[in-house]
């Protein structure tokens, strides 16, 4: 399926040679992919697994989440989270199995690392990715507190976040690959 | 004999004025003028007729241009764009189904489902990065991808949102465009992914790889590594010509079958996981609400589906006598064997002519000759993939789901024909 070594010579430019690593060359393409630095890759990956994996350092609590939330998601999410021009965020608990199911961040969402990974991402849906670390640590754990899930004093950090259990965790279930 | 010159007779083969299948193919022109064969209008045009040459024969014509338009007279035919308030870009567009004919949509009509807007990309500055759990992270610019082995495939991409009004009590009002235009066919030409995770050597163990867009909502998916080695396409050309920037200008991944979200556009990045990364827009939005307030998550294969776009609501019928329903069919999971029309509200059905070529994964034109009486009428299509599938009734699929699903809607679509020639959205 691979080529062995390629000539060393092709890479005369590049400074980046990993030592004991296997080079091995795709056989259906011209292999002009070049190998990406790790600040590169530091810089562009900003996905948080479910784990915490990429939870970057710092911290917020809610008390501090309010002060960002009022200045700049109020307007388009209104007050603590009901709703306003675009998505509700807080409340609905105990509706999804009745006959008209509020879905928010709070009575849907499995996972509260999604929360700051969308956050930090999308919102403000006028400025995204203007918020620092803290800002979005703050934020997310307003969201949490609107949603009765955590105090208003916790601080949520790279290790606090993904031992947050969401409410509506245990009530999905996975089309792919199948359930267990 | 070919099957094509037989005489095929003008008996009905379902209730309500179905005629055979090949009834348009064997008799063409000696069969119409012997019936009248009707036209579907959407606009009212002026029967008379003249004597005089019409203007645009005394006068040359206008000269060529660079890049062509549709005439002026074609213009009215849009998609519709609705957005969330305090937002030009979170939104979409549907395709106008009931305009267009074939199972190619025009690039410039393919529907549209954004989450923060359309990007304005330079190409030179694009660069796509593969990494995660790979021997080697790779970069790539457009220069170097547009130099790897190309293919091409015809295929259907469907938002799963599409025919949502479809769980609203009352029949919603609307074109079939309107209703169902979430869904669009074409030729994409591009690169397989596989070629280049294979460059980058990925880890055995891998199983998903999260797929994220350049826009600025950043929008990301998790997709199966099984998915991606099967016949994932970076896609860089659609219908002949380099992506469209609402079609995900200069790269989008094209996953065929799988719900419209996924084949994110802009793609900026692949980064190879273990498990699935659950983005906000495979937790909170695309999943499918049960009944009990369960979930479903990753239901990525879009449902066998039909609808007949003519007629259809808005283009209405002209006096009794003989006309061809036309419509689509599709299925995410392979092709499309049988599709099935009603004219008696689903009492009695008749197969339907399937214009090649069929296609996996790819829309389905079909048609039906109907001689309509000028009564009151209910058509309806029914749909079965190759795998079986059958497209349920809006009963049946409400019954299986739930009304809470608000994904992947594939009931049966039903039109009344009323006396006066008007097309409605009917349920039953
Ligand atoms: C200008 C209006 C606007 C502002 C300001 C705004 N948002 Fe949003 N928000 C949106 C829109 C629009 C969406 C949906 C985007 C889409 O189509 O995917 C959204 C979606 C969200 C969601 C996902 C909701 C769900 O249920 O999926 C969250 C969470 C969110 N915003 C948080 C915030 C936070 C936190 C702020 C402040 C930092 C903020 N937003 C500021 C418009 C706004």
């Amino acid at each position: 399926m691979f080529m062995a070594k390629l000539p060393a010579t092709i890479f005369v430019g590049f400074i980046f040679f990993i030592l004991g690593s296997q080079w091995a060359f795709a056989q259906n393409g011209p292999n002009l992919g070049v190998l990406a630095a790790s600040e590169e890759i530091v810089a562009w990956d900003i996905s948080i697994s479910p784990d915490g994996n990429g939870l970057p350092e710092g911290s917020g609590t809610a008390v501090g989440g309010k002060s960002i939330y009022m200045e700049k998601c109020l307007v388009c999410h209104g007050q603590e989270g009901s709703g306003l021009l675009n998505d509700r965020l807080a409340g609905g608990h105990g509706t999804l199995d009745g006959p008209a199911p509020i879905k928010t961040v709070g009575s849907y969402w499995p996972y509260a690392t999604t929360i700051f990974d969308y956050v930090r991402r999308a919102m403000p849906y006028l400025q995204p990715q203007t918020l620092s670390n803290e800002e979005v640590y703050a934020l997310t754990a307003y969201l949490l507190f609107l949603n009765g899930i955590i105090g208003e004093d916790e601080a949520m950090d790279a290790q606090t976040l993904p031992r947050v259990k969401m409410p509506n965790r245990d009530n999905f279930i996975l089309a792919y690959p199948g359930e267990k | 004999m070919p099957e094509s010159k037989k005489n095929i007779p003008m008996e009905e083969v379902a209730g309500n004025g179905l005629l055979h299948r090949r009834v348009f193919l064997s008799q063409g022109a000696a069969l119409i003028s012997a019936g009248s064969f009707n036209l579907l209008t959407a606009r009212p045009a002026s029967a008379q007729t003249t004597v005089d040459i019409p203007p645009w024969m005394k006068v040359p014509g206008a000269g060529m241009s660079g890049y062509g338009s549709r005439a002026a007279h074609e213009d009215y035919i849009q998609r519709n764009p609705v957005s969330a308030l305090g937002t030009t870009g979170s939104g979409g567009s549907r395709t106008p189904l009931q305009s267009l004919e074939g199972m190619i949509t025009p690039s410039a009509l393919h529907f549209e489902r954004h989450h923060s807007g359309i990007p304005d990309i330079n190409p030179d500055d694009h660069r796509l990065l593969i990494h995660g759990m790979v021997d080697r992270p790779l970069i790539f610019t457009m220069d170097a991808l547009s130099r790897y082995p190309m293919v091409s495939r015809i295929h259907f991409i469907e938002c799963s949102g599409n025919s949502r009004v479809g769980f609203n009590i009352e029949p919603a009002l609307g074109s079939c465009g309107d209703l169902h235009g979430l869904v669009s066919c074409s030729e994409w030409t591009g690169v397989s992914l596989a070629i280049l995770l294979e460059e980058a050597g990925i880890d055995p163990r891998a199983q998903w790889v999260l797929a994220e867009g350049a826009d600025a909502a950043v929008m990301s998916r998790s997709v199966p590594v099984e998915k991606i080695m099967d016949d994932a396409l970076l896609a860089l050309y659609q219908n002949g010509e380099r992506l469209r920037p609402d079609n995900g200008y200069p790269i989008r991944l094209l996953l065929p079958g799988y719900e419209g979200n996924i084949s994110v556009k802009w793609l900026r990045r692949i980064k190879v996981t273990a498990e699935p990364t659950m983005t906000r827009d495979e937790t909170s939005k695309y999943t499918d609400l049960r009944q009990d307030g369960k979930s479903l998550i990753f239901t990525f294969p879009m449902e066998v589906k039909s609808v007949i776009t003519s007629p259809s609501p808005g283009l209405s019928m002209s006096g009794s006598g003989l006309y061809e329903i036309s419509g689509l069919a599709w299925s995410g999971s392979g092709k499309i064997i049988a599709v099935e029309v009603s004219a008696d509200g689903g009492r009695s059905w008749a197969r339907a002519a399937l214009s090649e070529p069929v296609l996996s994964k790819a829309m389905t034109r079909f048609r039906m000759a109907w001689r309509w009486n000028g009564g009151d009428a209910v058509i309806k299509s029914r749909a079965i993939d190759e795998s079986g599938a059958i497209q349920p009734s809006r009963d049946q699929l409400l019954e299986e789901k739930g009304t809470k699903f608000n994904y992947h809607y594939n009931g049966i679509q039903s039109w009344r024909v009323a006396s006066d020639g008007e097309v409605v959205n009917v349920y039953g």
